[in-house]
This record gives C-alpha cells, sequence and structure tokens, in this order.
C-alpha cells in the first residue's frame, strides 16, 4: 500500500469578486518531498497555501494534509501543517519565548519547552527570548515565524515566501535548518521568488499562473525542458564564417552570443572558426537555469 | 492544556500587560463620576426612600464600568489582531469556533469582573458599606459581562478599521448604558422615556444590578435577569453563527 500523500489537492477553484484566484488546481505531494510552488506575483500561491490552512475557503475542489480533509477533518489536517505566513507578522504583548508557549497551547501541548529551546537554538533566537517581539528586526521575526510554525512538530512544513528581505547570512542557516528538517522526514512545500534557491533546495516544482498549473515534474527534468545553452565568446577578428553569420549575434562590447541546442552544434561552430584561421580568444558556457525555464514557461502559458 | 485554555490564558496575559491602560484607567474614571455627581446631587436628589444618593450611584457605576470593559476586551484584542495580521495565530491552529468563543467571552468577563470589583473597592471609601445581595450581585454581573463580551466579539471581528469599532461603541454602547438610569431612575423621566428605556436592555442589568445593593428596583429583578438571560442566548447564538461561518475571518 502507497503512503498517504503529504498534501493533495484536487480541481481546487476560488474566486476573490473579480478576480480568478485559483481555476482548477490539482497537485499531489509525497511525503518526504521539498517541494516548490513558483509562480509571478498573483498566481495563486498564497491563496493555494491559505486553503491548505483553513485560512480561506476554497469554492470548489478539495484539499487535504496527510489524508485529513481541511474542512471535514480540520483539527487533524491543521495539526499536520505548519505555515510560516508570507506577511511579517508578530503580537506585539509578547516575548518570543511567551510567543512560543503560547502558539504551543493553542496546539495542546502544555509541556513543550524543551522542543521550544531546541527551535530556537537552531534559529539563533535563543539570545533573544525574552525580547518583545516588538523590538526584533524584520529577519528575526521572521525566525520567530519559522519556530511558531514548528511548535507543534508537523510533518508537513509550509513555507511562503520565507526569504522575502531576508539577509544572506540568515538565508543559509534557514535553508540548512529545513534542509535537515526535510532529511529527518518532514515534507516541505516552499514558495520562493528567489529561483536559485527553488533550483538548489527543490526536488519537484510546480509552477503557477494565473490560478493554473502551467508546469509540474522534477526539478531536473524541468531544467532540461530549455536545451538553450549560451555560449559567449570573443574572436581574434572582425568577421565570421558567412554560414554562421545567421547564428551568432554582435553584443555591445563586441564579444559573440551563440545560442545553441546541442553540443554538437558547439564543437562544428569551433571547428568552422578553426577552419577560416579565426582564433577564439575567451570563451563562457551558460548552463540553463531555472530562471530561463521559468520565463519560458510563463511566456508560453 | 488544551487549545482552549491557551487562547484564555493569552487573552488574560494581553490585558494583564496593560493593567493600568485597562484596570486602573477605568477606576479612576468611574471614582471621578462618583465624586462630581453625588457632590454635585447627593443633597438634593433621593431616588429611593432612605437610600443615599452615592449608594444609588455605586452599582451603576460598577455596572457601566464592567459593561464598557468586558466589551472594550474582545473587541480590542479581536481588531488589533486583525490589523496586525497576527490573528493568524489563533486561525492556524486546530482551535475550534466554540473554543475560540469561549476564550474570547472568559477573558472578557473576567476583565469586566476585575475592573468592576475595583470600582467597587474604590468606592466604598466615598459611599456607606452596604452588604449587597450575593446572588443577584453574580447573576447580573455575569451575564452583563457575558452580553458585552459577547457583542465585543461581533463588533470586533465586524469591524475594518479602528473607527468603525470607536463608531460602534460611540453610537451603540454608549448611548445604550448612559440612557439605562446609572444616574437616575427611569422613574423621574416623562412616560415616554420610560416606555422606551424598557427596550433598552442594558436597563435591566443596571436596575436588577442595583437591586442586589439597595433592595430597590424600577422593575422586578426576576423580570430582568429573564430579559438579560434571553438577550444573553440570543447574542451568543448568533456571535457563534458567525464563527462558525468564519465571518470576516476564513475568507
Ligand atoms: N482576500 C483577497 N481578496 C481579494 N482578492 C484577493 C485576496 N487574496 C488574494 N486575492 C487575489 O487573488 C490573486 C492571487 O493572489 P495570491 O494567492 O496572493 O498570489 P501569490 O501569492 O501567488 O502572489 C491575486 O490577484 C490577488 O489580488
Ligand atoms: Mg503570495
Amino acid at each position: 500500500m502507497s503512503q498517504v500523500p503529504a498534501i493533495r489537492v484536487d480541481a481546487l477553484r476560488k474566486r476573490f469578486r473579480t478576480t480568478q484566484a485559483l481555476d482548477g488546481v490539482s497537485l499531489e505531494i509525497a511525503q518526504g518531498e521539498f517541494f516548490g510552488l513558483l509562480g509571478p506575483n498573483g498566481a495563486g500561491k498564497t491563496t493555494l497555501i491559505s486553503i491548505l490552512a483553513g485560512l480561506t475557503r476554497a469554492d470548489a475542489g478539495h484539499a487535504a494534509v496527510m489524508g485529513h480533509d481541511v474542512v471535514r477533518d480540520y483539527r487533524a489536517a491543521r495539526r499536520a501543517l505548519g505555515v510560516v505566513p508570507q506577511e511579517l507578522v508578530y503580537d506585539p504583548f509578547f516575548n518570543v519565548r511567551e510567543t512560543l508557549r503560547i502558539q504551543s497551547g493553542y496546539f495542546g501541548l502544555r509541556h513543550n519547552d524543551a522542543w521550544i529551546d531546541e527551535i530556537m537554538h537552531h534559529l539563533d533566537l535563543t539570545p533573544h527570548a525574552d525580547k518583545n517581539t516588538q523590538s526584533l528586526s524584520g529577519g528575526m521575526k521572521r525566525r520567530l515565524l519559522v519556530a511558531q510554525a514548528l511548535v507543534h512538530k508537523p510533518p508537513v512544513i509550509v513555507l511562503d515566501e520565507p526569504t522575502a528581505g531576508v539577509d544572506v547570512d540568515l538565508r543559509r542557516s534557514l535553508w540548512e535548518f529545513i534542509s535537515r528538517l526535510n532529511r529527518e522526514g518532514h515534507t516541505v512545500l516552499l514558495t520562493t521568488h528567489y529561483l536559485e534557491e527553488a533550483e538548489a533546495l527543490c526536488g519537484r516544482i510546480a509552477m503557477l499562473k494565473s490560478g493554473r498549473v502551467v508546469a509540474l515534474d522534477d526539478t531536473k527534468s524541468l531544467l532540461q525542458l530549455t536545451n538553450e545553452h549560451c555560449a559567449q565568446l570573443r574572436l581574434d577578428g572582425d568577421a565570421v564564417p558567412a554560414v554562421w553569420q545567421g547564428r551568432l549575434q554582435r553584443g555591445a562590447d563586441g564579444s559573440w552570443v551563440f545560442n545553441f541546442g546541442e553540443y554538437a552544434e558547439l564543437e562544428n561552430l569551433l571547428a568552422d572558426l578553426r577552419g577560416a584561421g579565426i582564433r577564439v580568444t575567451e570563451m563562457q558556457l551558460q548552463e540553463p537555469d531555472l530562471e530561463d525555464v521559468f520565463t519560458d514557461i510563463m511566456k508560453r502559458a | 492544556m488544551s487549545g482552549l485554555s491557551a487562547l484564555f490564558y493569552k487573552e488574560m496575559l494581553r490585558f494583564w500587560k496593560v493593567v493600568v491602560q485597562t484596570v486602573v484607567a477605568p477606576v479612576v474614571t468611574a471614582l471621578l463620576y462618583l465624586l462630581i455627581f453625588s457632590q454635585v446631587l447627593e443633597e438634593h436628589v433621593e431616588v429611593y426612600p432612605g437610600v443615599s444618593y452615592s449608594a444609588f450611584l455605586v452599582p451603576g457605576l460598577v455596572m457601566m464600568s464592567m459593561l464598557q470593559n468586558a466589551f472594550s476586551n474582545s473587541s480590542s484584542s479581536l481588531i488589533q489582531s486583525k490589523m496586525q495580521g497576527n490573528i493568524v495565530f489563533v486561525l492556524l491552529p486546530p482551535l475550534s469556533y466554540l473554543e475560540f468563543f469561549l476564550a474570547y467571552l472568559g477573558a472578557a468577563v473576567i476583565r469586566g469582573l476585575i475592573v468592576g470589583l475595583g470600582v467597587w473597592a474604590v468606592t466604598l471609601w466615598f459611599a456607606p458599606w452596604q452588604a449587597p445581595h450575593v446572588g443577584w450581585l453574580l447573576a447580573y454581573a455575569l451575564l452583563a459581562c457575558g452580553i458585552m463580551g459577547a457583542i465585543g466579539i461581533v463588533a470586533g471581528i465586524w469591524a475594518e478599521k479602528y473607527d468603525q469599532l470607536a463608531a460602534f461603541q460611540n453610537f451603540l454602547i454608549l448611548p445604550l448604558t448612559f440612557l439605562s438610569g446609572v444616574f437616575y431612575s427611569i422613574h423621574s423621566l416623562p412616560t415616554f422615556w420610560q416606555a422606551v428605556s424598557h427596550f433598552n436592555p442594558v436597563f435591566y442589568l443596571i436596575d436588577g444590578f442595583r437591586y442586589a445593593f439597595v433592595g430597590h428596583s424600577d422593575t422586578d429583578p426576576w423580570l430582568g435577569l429573564l430579559v438579560a438571560g434571553a438577550c444573553f442566548v440570543a447574542i451568543s447564538a448568533v456571535t457563534l453563527a458567525l464563527l462558525q461561518r468564519g465571518y470576516k475571518l476564513r475568507h
């Protein structure tokens, strides 16, 4: 018997007055995955997460977390889910430790200090335990939100643009911690604007546009979608062989840009250049990255 | 600790952290009312035979403070959480709408009772001691705080900005409390306004609560209890229905 999916959404639709935020979204995320949800602003990522979390109600379709329907079986679904919201929110009445204790309490956990201490330690919050949340920096508030999402050790963790406006050091330590949780078996669903982050972390990726899934695949397979390699060349002459003139573009700095699919094309070009006695003085290769794929898919969809 | 007790604790801690604002300030306000009105009216007004004006006024002031503070506790907590966005902290966990209701209501009632007790305690210095009838006192105090705590939940959920909440308070809560016989007996009003007062539920709360102290009232305290009880049940039902639907909380 196969395991229940960590997250399952089925034909979800949601309309806000005139905006169709979700237009029939279906997804399945297996337990233990590190899954990326990408899409431009307004694509519906936060709406999808809000439906999973019970903050928003879908007009049609179903959503379940660890097999628990988010409406009918909301208690079990919410216990299985830890959400780091996109907005940088905090309660200015409390300090860091109080915030985490109270949040544990909402999940019915009374003696949770050992785990609270551990997450504070991993998120570098320990020195700030007694500080009022209002006095925390933006990055610190973000870490507190991550800590709050983890107080009940949820098997499924959802992070909605957790690194927006966060400095490089914090981003790295945050990803180390989240990756560790993922290795320990937690399922992670991530939305982010930093595509290199998604490329490095996520095993699978879905791309949303205007409330529809326009791509859904392994990160590796997605990267192969665009076999648009790019070579930047400097030559010691001013001209290229006539047959290649249409394929090479002259850059502003005098270099030549060559876009190609198969490496054989590059080999042919280099052979022809040598044959014509033109020397290559410099060459840079750019592999396709998620940014290219993303741009491509968004343009076509 | 169930989710309910954690939310209740958080609500209590919230107002206790700003106790000067939430308890001391309303007690001082009530004391000022007592000093001014009893100073001016003590010699001239005897509402019930053998009952001094201060003795008449104190229960009204205690009740008024409880009403306003119970309302204020739930409504301001909710609007602040909504404006700041931290309302998600209580929407993400597996709390039921009933737990949500009971926690906000419970804290509002406690805040109302603490302020009421504070007002009563300080006014003891300025008004003669009178042993109240504990049963009537508790029944009316709890119902009053319960009604206003629940209305506060509705107002806090409904309002999208602070000024909407202020309007709710200024155009509904304040007139209802001031025009309910805190400072006078409705028998001193023209017949028409006497009749109108009987449609104001707050009138019954103040009248019955005062009965617990002075043994006199404008209407039968049992009738008042019935009205107050019915109000509490009706408002709670409305509040629970809104919460269950996720009105303005879960879009
Ligand atoms: N509460 C709301 N009321 C009205 N429109 C909304 C609301 N939430 C989201 N939307 C709209 O739904 C669309 C999807 O928004 P969102 O899910 O936040 O996108 P993303 O997170 O991908 O940037 C947007 O057009 C947004 O304006
Ligand atoms: Mg978003």
